[in-house]
């Protein structure tokens, strides 16, 4: 073996050996189980999306569930008009036609692609005039979450449209593979972690290029960086749409394993949580948003089950405690204990923190 | 530490001998059966009472010596008033904990959600609440009241009161929308008017607009189809805006004697509610079932319609497994059909073509103390009709088979 591949495996081992688990996973675990991790698996993505937008951008949004959602509605329809000509909601709503808007998810190319390109579409129209107007820190904060709101009441109420509170679900097959068949599930997990581990390599690439750092610097000293000359209402938006593209692919994965999208995804608390997952797991680093994604549900997933009645307060003083006892999160632990330096990594060190609040 | 190693050892030994002491039934292996109910989050108000009612027939079957022998161990799990939570437990009760039967669920957006698990995992879901029909899964047993059973009658029965014009008020989702769709085809064939119809969001709790445009319409009747905490928000401001039961009584879908709890007695009082239960029932099953409900879970507990439907849901399903001698579940879902049960509100029994239930129809009138007079009754069980042909050109005519008229 030559020196740079020993160099290289030397250096990612980690994650070499987390693809290796991901992917021999579908042989340990039963089919319930991988399903659910599955799931898990696509909230990580969105755990990346807004680990580049909160964790090195510095901006918090709290209206990611409605950007998820939008990409998961968009694939909901696609599956949904390949088992019925016209859904059951619209029927019992008293619709005979299908709507024109809804008529190109049909095709499977117009439907994944709007699953991205509507979300992030929506971060351009909101984030054009927040940027530019350079509205930041909690003001913009609130405007998502009212986003959040906004989009949760709006779907609920057009129950011809959207099926309303139910949302939609009963999906029958994918390219052909029924829905119901282990296998299917099973090839929707690998599916997911391919693009999991592709979103992954896209994230590192940026944030290691010159625009990452840019993107830092509009966390760390936005002023400093508009002196320089740079325009960060172009990086910000960017990040945005980008952040919001993501989270609509992984609602679109998110759709035909867990077979059914409802508003309570898109509301303001499912969007709070998404954030919660970034926090637990560690902002500014992209492994940590994974660990995050994964340790909360899986969390969510195991207290409940185990303790049915009582679960909600073992996850709210995990929350409590995580923020309380390790602000840099989950991952914050492994790299204390690795005593490397934190600002290397592009973790929140100290001094980054106190200009970020400085800034809100 | 040493001490508390021996303590373990002891345990053990002592749980080892005991087992192998335990009467035969109990030696055999437990039945499992899941128990699916939002336990947090807006609708755990309600779903916590039905999942106590379930739980609580069941242990009065393991009390006599189980069933085939072998005792029903429930597994409880959350739905958390989210629907893809539902769903995912759903999965989680059948794949994971492989459960003979599942007992569950409220709103029908959980139904929805659960529903194709059911069916693609072949499985079978006990429902214990009355809903809007239009549904006949293989895969379900319905055993709270279809159109037919609920809102049709007490329809039919306002009008021959005289109470000619009718305002509809329901939340914005579609048990409400069906409900409405159908109580308006009903009006036009039996000489009702419609004078307003108005939906909120679930949660809305601002209702002095909506009680302007009632006073505006003058309807006889206000038909309620709110749901969770709407309706508390609209009596009181009803009542405050002067509008009494006498000069417009409101006749309710969602309200029990649970839900009269959080509005307050004194505030509904004289107004109606169409159920198939009431708790006032004299019956001698349903004497025996609210003392034993108000021993196990408190003084103060009161029981209604849907926490009496999941209670005798678990007995139509131990009839059907004893029938069976198998809790296998094609082997149930084929004896389920036709097989009856005392239930606190008389004779039930599961119609074998649609797998809904036949069960008597009631109105009542809110009392002083929460409780309801029975103002009607059928008398004997209405078989159940889930596509009624006011709204739709379809028909049963087997669990899952729906054709044409």
């Amino acid at each position: 073996m030559d020196k740079k591949a020993y160099q290289f495996l030397k250096k990612n081992w980690p994650y070499i050996f987390a693809a290796i688990i991901l992917i021999l996973l579908p042989n340990l675990l039963s089919d319930f189980r991988l399903n659910l991790f599955g799931k898990f698996l696509t909230f990580a993505i969105v755990a990346i999306a807004i680990d580049l937008l909160w964790g090195y951008t510095g901006i918090l949004s709290l209206g990611h569930g409605v950007f998820f959602s939008l990409g998961a509605y968009s694939m909901a329809m696609y599956l949904k008009l390949k088992s019925e000509e016209l859904p059951d909601f619209m029927m019992w709503s008293g619709l005979t036609d299908l709507p024109w808007f809804w008529r190109p998810f049909k095709h499977f190319w117009v439907a994944l692609p709007m699953a991205i390109i509507i979300p992030a579409l929506l971060a351009i129209i909101i984030g054009f005039p927040t940027f530019r107007a350079r509205i930041k820190g909690v003001y913009f904060s609130i405007l998502t979450q009212a986003l959040a709101l906004v989009f949760s009441i709006f779907f609920i109420g057009q129950q011809p449209y959207t099926g309303g509170t139910n949302g939609m679900t009963n999906f029958q097959e994918i390219f052909g593979y029924s829905l119901s068949e282990a296998s299917t599930m099973r090839g929707l997990y690998i599916i997911t972690v391919i693009v999991l581990v592709a979103v992954f390599i896209l994230s590192r690439w940026l944030i290691s290029r010159k625009t990452g750092r840019v993107l830092v610097a509009i966390r760390d000293g936005e002023n400093r960086l508009r002196f320089l000359g740079y325009d960060p209402s172009i990086f910000k938006i960017g990040i945005f749409a980008l952040s919001a593209g993501l989270s609509g692919l992984a609602g679109a994965l998110y759709v035909p394993q867990v077979g059914i999208i409802s508003p309570s995804m898109m509301g303001i608390l499912p969007s709070v949580e998404m954030a919660i997952w970034v926090a637990v797991g560690g902002r500014g680093t992209l492994n940590g948003a994974v660990i995050g994604a994964i340790t909360v549900n899986g969390a969510k997933s195991y207290l409940s089950e185990t303790f049915p009645d009582i679960w909600l307060y073992f996850l709210g003083a995990l929350f409590i405690g995580v923020v309380l006892f390790f602000p840099a999160g989950v991952y914050g632990i492994f790299e204390r204990f690795k005593g490397k330096k934190a600002e290397e990594k592009g973790v929140l060190s100290n001094r980054g923190e106190t200009d970020y609040a400085a800034e809100k | 530490m040493k001490g508390y190693r021996l303590l373990t050892i002891i345990i053990a030994m002592f749980l080892v001998f005991t087992g192998m002491l335990l009467p035969e039934s109990y030696a055999a292996e437990p039945i499992k059966v899941g128990v699916l109910h939002s336990l947090s989050g807006t609708m755990s108000i309600s779903e916590v009472a039905v999942k106590d009612g379930t739980l609580m027939a069941i242990e009065e079957i393991n009390a006599k010596g189980g069933l085939l022998g072998r005792k029903i161990v429930p597994i409880v799990e959350d739905g958390a008033s989210d629907w893809p939570t539902f769903a995912e437990k759903a999965k989680k009760l059948i794949q994971q904990d492989k459960v003979s039967v599942v007992f569950g669920c409220w709103t029908s957006a959980s139904r929805k959600a659960v529903l194709p698990v059911f069916e693609k995992l072949d499985h079978l879901l006990f429902y214990p609440v009355q809903y809007e029909g239009l549904e006949a899964s293989k895969n379900i047993v319905y055993t709270g009241a279809a159109p037919n059973q609920q809102i049709m009658p007490s329809v039919t029965w306002l009008l021959k009161q005289n109470k000619k014009k009718f305002y509809l008020l329901g939340s914005d989702y579609v048990f409400p929308r069906t409900a409405n769709l159908i109580i308006k085809a009903q009006l036009k064939a039996e000489g009702g008017a419609l004078v307003g119809e108005e939906y909120t969001p679930l949660g809305h709790t601002e209702y002095s607009t909506v009680i302007n445009k009632i006073k505006a319409a003058k309807p006889d009747v206000i038909y309620n189809t709110l749901n969770g905490d709407s309706n508390v928000a609209f009596f009181k401001q009803l009542k405050a805006a002067g509008i009494t039961a006498k000069d417009m009584p409101v006749m309710s879908v969602s309200i029990a004697e649970d839900e009269l709890r959080g509005i307050g007695a004194d505030i509904a009082e004289g107004h109606l509610a169409a159920w198939n239960y009431f708790m006032s029932m004299s019956t001698p099953e349903n004497k025996v079932f609210v003392e034993n409900y108000k021993k196990r879970y408190g003084k103060d507990r009161v029981t209604d319609d849907p926490i009496e439907a999941g209670y005798f849901g678990v007995y139509l399903w131990a009839e059907a497994v004893k029938k069976a001698k198998s809790t296998d579940v094609d082997k149930v879902r084929e004896a389920v059909k036709g097989v009856s049960f005392n239930a606190p509100e008389g004779k039930v029994s599961i119609n074998p073509v649609n797998n809904h239930t036949s069960k008597i129809v009631q109105i009542g009138k809110v009392r002083k103390d929460g409780q309801f007079d029975i103002l009607w009754s059928t008398g004997k069980p209405v078989e159940p009709e889930p596509f009624p042909a006011l709204v739709s050109d379809k028909k049963v005519v087997a669990p899952g088979n729906i054709v044409k008229r």
